[in-house]
């Protein structure tokens, strides 16, 4: 296994147009631009649905819909439905991130104790004060949970996406194979899965500082505490 | 519609064959998985610090994109691109990451008072493990195998982008042909078809495995 194009100092220049930082952030122009704009649709439905209780079934089904449904065939489906071009990339990229984001908001508002909604309308919380100011951050470490799996999963199928002439890393795995430059192909592996594992990191970091220090996972046994339970992985596609 | 039809009538051999190829490739490393995953995630449990470093270990790997390990494991085990062996290790590998954890999961939740009954009844700590915890961890085993089984499923599909058999193919078929509908939707209804059997199926099992979770609940 040869590192040789991984180590080339040329290929990390930043003025190179193929080199690893312009596929780097392409790939996270994708990634951002799909994930913003599904959680900007999942996240309000997730809430409504927990916080009501009304179309449990409908987030519970999407979340195991999602993890279904295969990702080169939702981005196939997308290209030929729509054309080639950013556009469909984009759409099959926010679907595949709506299912996990949906399904956890809608699991973690719902583990919020009873106990505790009751409490906040006792003391004279309106509902939507219940839902930003009680469930959003004790169900937190779950909705991140979810937003991880979604962002993995987002940058997996980006990387698939060359294969249909989008740019971002997959770009060296293709081309590699293509004209069977394996060091090309091994050296795009490993940025994408440092990327991929970077990323992962600094959501965790993030959900760190965000995350209230009285507030635990499940709230099921209605006892504060500190521990933070470690979100499941979930398929990255 | 009758474009699908008319697809299957010239090319259901093709279909046919990368149906039976995906499933093999699917079920496999989650069979192998599953074998490995339960004393794995015996010693997990019973370790504190094996168990941080295993399921530090299992989400890093969870985390790398499947299209990158397929590739990547060549280099590593000297294998050819092309060998759908890669395929299997890979797939085994984000199983196995995720069922060492469950398992570990499921064990930890049985409660001890009954293991402690167990003990006081004169079961020695193997039969103990195999006829009293394992079986009552199995709901929550089993949930885990239900997720890596779905996941197994959809991903095998990528392994097409390499040139390895699967459902996928019919994928990059569709590509091939310029975008073609018909092979893609056959293709994404068996896959989502095939996840949701094996799914039931393990639902089945379980609710085989588990009789006194029906009882509970009346």
């Amino acid at each position: 296994m040869s590192l040789d194009y991984l180590l080339d100092a040329a290929n990390w220049s930043l003025s190179n147009p193929e080199g690893f930082p312009q596929r780097i952030l392409e790939h996270l122009g994708y990634t951002t631009l799909a994930l913003l704009i599904a959680a900007v649709i999942a996240f309000p439905i997730g809430l409504l649905i927990g916080h009501t209780g009304r179309g449990a079934l409908l987030a519970i089904n999407l979340g195991n819909a999602g993890r279904a449904l295969p990702t080169l065939g939702v981005l196939m489906l997308a290209l030929a439905a729509v054309g080639i071009g950013l556009v469909p990339v984009t759409i099959a990229l926010i679907v595949l991130a709506i299912p996990p984001i949906l399904a956890t908001t809608y699991a973690g508002v719902r583990s919020v104790a009873d106990e505790t909604v009751d409490a906040a309308r006792g003391v004279g919380m309106t509902e939507p004060q219940i839902a930003w100011r009680v469930e959003v951050p004790i169900a937190l470490p779950i909705i991140i949970g979810g937003l991880r799996n979604a962002t993995l999963q987002v940058i997996s199928t980006a990387t698939i996406a060359a294969y249909a002439g989008l740019g971002g890393l997959g770009r060296y795995l293709f081309d590699g194979l293509a004209t069977l430059e394996y060091d090309q192909v091994v050296a795009g592996a490993i940025v994408i899965a440092a990327l991929a594992v970077a990323i992962d990191l600094a959501l965790a970091g993030t959900q760190r500082l965000l995350v209230s220090p009285g507030v635990g996972g499940r709230g099921a046994d209605n006892r504060p505490t500190t521990v933070r339970p470690e979100p499941k992985p979930e398929p990255a596609g | 519609m009758n474009d699908l039809w008319s697809y299957l009538r010239t090319n259901g051999d093709d279909v046919f064959t990368a149906l039976v190829q995906h499933i093999w490739l699917a079920l496999a490393p989650v069979t192998i998985a599953f074998v490995l995953a339960l004393p794995l995630g015996a010693l997990v449990q019973r370790y504190g610090p094996v168990r941080h470093i295993a399921l530090t270990a299992g989400s890093v790997i969870y985390t790398v994109p499947s299209l990158a390990l397929l590739l990547l494991l060549p280099g590593i085990l000297g294998t050819s691109v092309l060998d759908p062996l890669n395929v299997i290790i890979a797939l085994t590998l984000y199983s196995l990451a995720l069922l060492v954890r469950t398992t570990a999961d499921g064990l930890d939740a049985v409660d001890p008072t009954v293991l402690q009954a167990a003990s006081a009844m004169g079961y020695r700590p193997v039969r103990r493990w195999l006829t009293v915890q394992l079986p009552l961890a199995m709901p929550v085993i089993l949930t885990g195998l239900r997720v890596a089984t779905v996941a197994n499923v959809s991903m095998v599909s990528v392994a097409a982008l390499i040139g390895i058999g699967g459902l996928g193919q019919l994928f990059t078929r569709g590509f091939q042909l310029g975008f073609y509908l018909p092979p893609i939707v056959i293709g994404l209804i068996l896959s989502v078809a095939l996840a949701v059997v094996a799914d039931v199926f393990i639902v089945a099992v379980q609710r085989r495995l588990t009789p006194w979770a029906r009882a509970g609940a009346r």
